[in-house]
């Protein structure tokens, strides 16, 4: 589950046209079989799968439609999508997690541009989470809700912004800390990132919910704050690494005329250094961005009810519809899917771009 | 001349010279990179320091602005002595600008921002009024049209002249210039040249490690020539070039010419 965290290669691929890709395909009678074979294969697949999302489908009726329909079951999502969107967050208040869902993707969908980049973006990182908490747990004159009840996709976007935007203040400092020339910090540094790297996610979510508390009886917080304690120091950790991936990319010579220039050690490492070191990793921390996002489900493990397992939630009424749980899990990974394809697309042309303008 | 000598010259001068190196020791490791080092560079003065790879001259320029530290001896620039202190450090790079053979502009800013960088985060200098300088000295360098490029759509000489540019942002007394033209290709030497003899004409004091003997000859009013870490002979271009004293030199210069 976490192994999505541990494979941090990402081969940068070229477009080939077409031709090219095909050349090899029918260059023998052994490889034409082969192609057949996998051909044939794949166009069942497709046939089977159109049978069952389209043709076999029950689109529209309720429970009983789906009863007569051997497909899909369409109207189990009509009836049940605010549940599996949103969990059990209280139905009459729905407008409060669709607001925070619209406003933490459009903030993610402005990071993405970069011309975005800047402080201002940094400001909506920290505020955005900061508004959907509030938003969600009732400040401002909102009716209050307790965390408990958060649920479904803005509470594993929540989970994932907090987590991501948390760990960049702590992974930017382990990570000068491991290149620092005082050897205290360096080991500290190294022992943090190792031992915190050292271990599943899963590990780390038990640490921070029941053995921190049994020990510390202080840091009994709610699960929400031991969610994202966890997360972040986890995530930092894998940070941490890319970061300093980046930092060591860098010619010596950009920190040198920084120094020349009489800009401070700070200054150099704020306005040179960094943002160099952070675009030469784009790939490594798109990739960890997906990581984490699909490592989010894990948080239901202790008791949270992110978007897949509010998913289950509605999906727990098997009697009633039956065959629902096909549809509701289909349905959950090609959301999951559809994130983390734009997203890698995005890198690519975000690499691509950085090149072409002589960022990169 | 002792330390001391030295110590007391500098206490009675009103004006220390610009760059001086007493009894001047570094080490690499186990690898005496520059031995005993006595070196006294005037204000408006302009040294070009030459020698075989390896000799210790990039090495000896480099720590001028402290990008390496010394081992043993003093170095002061503009009655300044260099030390571990940072403050101390910190003020001879505010007086001192420099010029890399690898160019080192920062490849994620436009040349413009390159260089009002130093100027506005280093020393508080509104925005407007470091867009002007910089601008002013851009065109200075023929350069300012290509003032919101970035460095990697430039050529080598025009990178080499905003680097020139960049480091006058900051008002430098004293320039240096660390092999400046070789990694440039042949075409393009002359352009850099030009802008650094232009510099040169204003009074700007510069300590210039090269191999362009043509630039020392018309530019230079001292000649260093280091070997193995030492400096073997200093002298006037006109005597220099023409009836070296020491073998090393001679050796060196019949090489060049051939």
């Amino acid at each position: 589950m976490t192994l999505s965290l541990a494979e941090q290669t990402l081969a940068p691929h070229r477009a080939r046209p077409w031709r090219r890709r095909a050349a090899g395909l029918f260059s023998s009678p052994g490889n034409a079989l082969v192609s057949l074979v996998v051909a044939a294969l794949l166009a069942l697949g497709v046939w089977w799968f159109l049978r069952w999302a389209i043709v076999d489908a029950a689109w529209t009726g309720g429970a009983e439609a789906c009863k007569t329909h051997a497909g899909a079951c369409w109207p189990f999502i009509w009836t049940n999508w605010r549940l599996m969107a949103f969990g059990v967050y209280p139905q009459e208040v729905m407008w409060r997690p669709a607001i925070s869902l619209a406003l933490m993707v459009g903030v993610i969908g402005l990071s993405m541009a970069p011309r975005f980049w800047g402080w201002p973006l940094i400001v909506a990182w920290v505020a955005t989470p900061a508004a959907v908490c509030a938003l969600l747990g009732g400040g401002l004159g909102l009716r209050p809700v307790s965390t408990n009840d958060w649920g479904g996709l803005p509470l594993t976007l929540l989970v994932w912004m907090i987590a991501f935007a948390g760990a960049f203040v702590f992974a930017v400092p382990l990570a000068l800390a491991r290149r620092s020339k005082m050897g205290g910090l360096r080991v500290a540094s190294i022992i943090v990132i190792e031992l915190v790297r050292g271990a599943p996610m899963l590990v780390a979510l038990y640490v921070s919910r029941f053995i921190v508390p049994m020990m510390a009886p202080a840091f009994d917080v709610n699960l929400f704050v031991s969610v994202e304690a966890a997360l972040i120091l986890f995530v930092a950790s894998y940070l941490a690494e890319i970061i300093r991936a980046g930092l060591q990319s860098l010619p010596s010579g950009q920190a040198e005329a920084a120094h020349a220039l009489g800009l401070s050690g700070w200054r150099t490492i704020q306005l040179v250094l960094l943002p160099q070191a952070l675009r030469a990793v784009i790939p490594a921390l798109v990739n960890l961005g997906i990581g984490v996002l699909l490592s989010t489900p894990l948080v239901a493990v202790i008791g949270m009810t992110d978007f897949l397992s509010a998913v289950k939630e509605a999906a727990s009424h098997e009697q009633e519809w039956p065959g629902c749980y096909t549809i509701a899990y289909f349905v959950a990974g090609a959301v999951f899917f559809s994130v983390c394809f734009t997203v890698s697309r995005y890198s690519r042309w975000l690499e691509r771009r950085l090149r072409a303008s002589g960022h990169a | 001349m002792t330390q001391t000598q030295a110590a007391e010259r500098r206490a009675h001068a009103s004006n220390p010279p610009a760059i001086e190196f007493v009894g001047v020791d570094k080490w690499y490791g186990a690898h005496h990179a520059l031995r005993d080092i006595y070196l006294t560079v005037d204000s408006g003065e302009r040294v070009v320091v030459c020698g075989p790879s390896g000799s210790g001259k990039s090495t000896l320029i480099r720590c001028v602005n402290r990008l390496e530290e010394h081992q043993r001896g003093a170095i002061w620039v503009n009655g300044v002595e260099l030390t571990h202190s940072l403050k101390q450090t910190d003020r001879v790079r505010q007086d001192v600008g420099m010029v890399f053979q690898q160019f080192n502009l920062f490849p994620h800013l436009t040349v413009l921002q390159n260089c009002t960088l130093a100027p506005i985060w280093g020393r508080n200098v509104a925005r407007a009024e470091a867009e002007e300088t910089a601008l002013a000295l851009l065109d200075k360098v023929r350069i300012a049209d290509q003032a919101h490029k970035f460095p990697n759509q430039l050529s080598g000489g025009q990178q080499q002249r905003v680097a020139i540019a960049r480091a006058l942002c900051m008002k430098p007394k004293i320039m240096l210039f660390d092999e400046p033209t070789s990694a440039l290709d042949p075409e393009m030497v002359k352009e850099v040249l030009d802008t650094m003899t232009a510099l040169a004409g204003e009074g700007m004091t510069m300590m210039v490690v090269t191999h362009e003997m043509g630039f020392a000859r018309r530019v230079a009013d001292r000649v260093v020539f280091m070997d193995e870490g030492e400096i073997v002979e200093i002298g006037e271009p006109e005597a220099f070039f023409k009836a070296p004293r020491q073998e090393r030199t001679q050796q060196f210069l019949s090489q060049l010419l051939h």
